[in-house]
């Protein structure tokens, strides 16, 4: 149980690349904090200067009020779940959970009670004796997160803990992970990818992108509100629609086609009159024909190919000389080389200053 | 799995295919086979020798005892009884052990230092100590003599016999850690950087990282390093010769042998006997641990 706290932390490397710039996140005690980005943004590294494996260039790191810059990994009372497991395969199951406890001279008895409670929580009481390449992807899984909850550190560290197991395990996996940290209430940082992932492990989520954090906040926030192009584009799947139409009083001209807002987004328009901007908008607030509401807008679009999901589809059509995605309840039957209107809420429109990539109707 | 999949796959061939494997095979098979009799030619002389009469040596090559049957083990009786044979036999064990040990032990250390610790102009530093390797023995015995005499590693302290033989365990150790350090280390490195960070995480100093994870995974490096190092040093005679010099009570079994011909004249019969027990040592040594030799030598160039 601990707080966390980066206080502008950057990391640089002798080569000059600045891996993490001037960080600030304060991680609540308990809480389940998601570091999503793409590869190369940073997190992976973030996460290394928490753990002691990378020292920081500058700023603080703070676990609870003790400032841990310059303290070991070994002191730091936290523990760390690898992308590989990094199981030691010299050693039984129940060495590998043990090896922490043992460093630290817990008593013997004190051990096996310890082992064999993390062992029944993830369903490892069978596999004890056996060495690691005797397991499962899954079962190695489980061993790891069982090294680290065994030690009842302050903080449990996850890097993409998931990724090597295969699609189904992993959604499985992903709850179990979930319902151990709620169980546990150990403030855990988890670094990962995919922003599925993210958005339905995390608490909060703080993405980042290029060494600099973009936006901290809870899913919903940044999935209806992101700051800027980068955040709309990242979280959310598929991926948010984007196309650059030209301001005027209370529209946006997108080609032939004028599109009447009200709203944040008419505000946004007028203030920005004469200039070129970027309009963002989901692929599932896209409705079909529309429903007749007043604040609609609407873009008209040639369907290029339909996918079907089930229970949905995906439609990519052209519109105006953009590509844009729609996502529609299935049961509506239409066909390539159609030509139909999407309607969208006015208010569910994003609309981005180009120079800056901010987004100029965030509320809140 | 393997092996099982491989045996279904080759009973499941033609005989066509089974002929073209057995000609496209057979020279490299010839090859290999005509190499190691050329290389066991000289071992197998000298063990037939040594148990030949001493006036059938001088009359005939040793491969006429292939055909003409009279052998004897009376050579071993003469070499085993002779002076001082089984006291060399203790001090080549004496020299012996103690030198593989230390280089195997400062030399993983430093290894480890080198491949897991940072430290300043590590890389520079690990270079040098491979530059080591290029010098030869030859050129240091006189200044490492002198700085034994002045330091008295020679000679037995607080009555311990054993403490005489500190110089040339420290020569051994000296001229056994460079290829130690370049062995380990290119093994060490080799290990995944996770599993090092994750005993970090979980406690471990550096000293519990190399004495509880790095040297399990590394039985195969450190024993092939261990058998070269003991052969080397159970073959070694010049540097016992420099640095026993004169004192025949320490001599190991190569120092002593040579004697056996000064004593008795030509005497091939007693020295190929000798040198076949000399043998025997490392012959135990190697194929007791060849598994892991042969594992070692592979050790980094393949991911296993």
């Amino acid at each position: 149980m601990a707080t966390v706290t980066f206080d502008h932390v950057t990391k640089a490397y002798a080569d000059g690349t600045i891996a993490v710039n001037e960080l600030d996140l304060l991680i609540k005690d308990g809480e389940f904090l998601v570091l999503v980005g793409p590869s190369g943004c940073g997190k992976t590294t973030a996460l290394r200067c928490l753990a002691g494996l990378e020292e920081i260039t500058a700023g603080q790191i703070k676990i609870d009020a003790r400032i841990v810059n310059r303290v070991p990994p070994k002191d730091r009372n936290i523990a760390m779940v690898f992308q590989s497991y990094a199981l030691y395969p010299h050693m039984t199951v129940f060495d590998n959970l043990a090896f922490g406890l043992k460093l630290m001279k817990t008593p013997k008895q004190e051990i096996k009670r310890r082992v064999e409670e993390a062992a029944k929580i993830l369903n490892l009481e069978t596999l004890l004796e056996r060495k690691p390449r005797a397991l499962s992807g899954g079962q190695r899984q489980r061993v790891a997160l069982g090294r680290a909850i065994v030690r009842e550190p302050a903080a449990f560290l996850m890097d993409e803990p998931l990724s090597n197991l295969d699609a189904k395990l992993r959604v499985q996996t992903r709850a179990e992970i979930l319902r151990l940290q709620r169980r546990l209430e150990t403030t855990t940082v988890y670094v990962t990818h995919d922003q599925v992932e993210a958005m339905t492990m995390g608490d909060r989520i703080a993405v980042m992108n290029l060494g600099v954090l973009q936006q901290i906040g809870t899913p919903p926030e940044l999935y209806d509100n992101p700051v800027n192009v980068f955040v709309a584009a990242f979280i959310g799947s598929p991926a948010m629609n984007f196309a650059t139409a030209k301001a005027d009083d209370g529209k946006l001209v997108l080609g032939g086609t004028t599109l009447h807002l009200s709203g944040e987004a008419a505000k946004a328009a007028a203030q920005n009159r004469g200039r070129d901007l970027l309009i963002g908008f989901r692929p599932e607030d896209l409705v079909l024909n529309g429903n007749g509401r007043a604040d609609d807008v609407h873009i008209p679009a040639q369907i290029d190919v339909v996918e079907y999901l089930g229970h949905e589809e995906l439609i990519h059509a052209q519109s105006e000389g953009h590509e844009i995605v729609a996502l529609v309840p299935s049961e509506q039957k239409v066909q390539a080389g159609q030509e139909v209107k999407f309607a969208i809420q006015s208010n569910k429109l994003h609309v981005f200053d180009p120079e800056t990539e901010l987004n100029l109707t965030a509320r809140g | 799995m393997a092996t099982v999949d491989q045996a279904v796959r080759i009973s499941a061939q033609t005989r066509s295919e089974r002929l073209i494997r057995f000609i496209t095979r057979t020279p490299i098979h010839f090859g290999l086979i005509a190499i190691a009799v050329i290389w066991l030619v000289p071992t197998v002389g000298l063990a037939i020798t040594s148990f030949r009469k001493p006036n059938n040596i001088a009359a005939t090559g040793w491969w006429h005892a292939l055909t003409q049957w009279d052998w004897t083990l009376h050579n071993y009786g003469s070499v085993i009884h002779a002076t001082g044979m089984g006291h060399a036999w203790v001090n080549s064990l004496i020299i012996t052990l103690p030198a593989t040990i230390l280089p195997l032990t400062l030399g993983a250390l430093a290894a480890f230092g080198f491949a897991w610790v940072p430290f300043p102009f590590r890389d520079t530093l690990f270079l040098a100590i491979i530059a080591l390797m290029i010098v030869p023995i030859q050129t240091s015995l006189v200044p490492l003599l002198k700085l034994f005499r002045d330091w008295h590693l020679n000679s037995p302290h607080f009555g311990i016999g054993a403490f005489s033989f500190v110089g040339i365990w420290l020569a051994h150790t000296a001229f056994g850690l460079p290829l130690a350090v370049f062995l380990l280390r290119n093994f060490f490195i080799t290990l995944p950087k996770d599993l090092i960070e994750a005993a970090r995480m979980d406690g471990a100093s550096n000293l519990a990282i190399f004495r509880r994870i790095v040297v399990p995974l590394s039985v195969p490096a450190l024993a092939s390093f261990a058998i070269f190092q003991f052969l080397w040093v159970w073959n070694d005679l010049l540097m016992a010769l420099v640095f026993l010099a004169g004192q025949p009570d320490k001599a190991p079994m190569t120092v002593r042998i040579p004697y056996l011909l000064s004593t008795y004249g030509q005497e091939y019969n007693l020295l190929s006997a000798a040198a076949f027990l000399l043998m025997i040592v490392p012959l135990i040594v190697f194929f007791s641990l060849q598994r892991y030799f042969v594992q070692g030598l592979l050790a980094g160039s393949v991911k296993t």
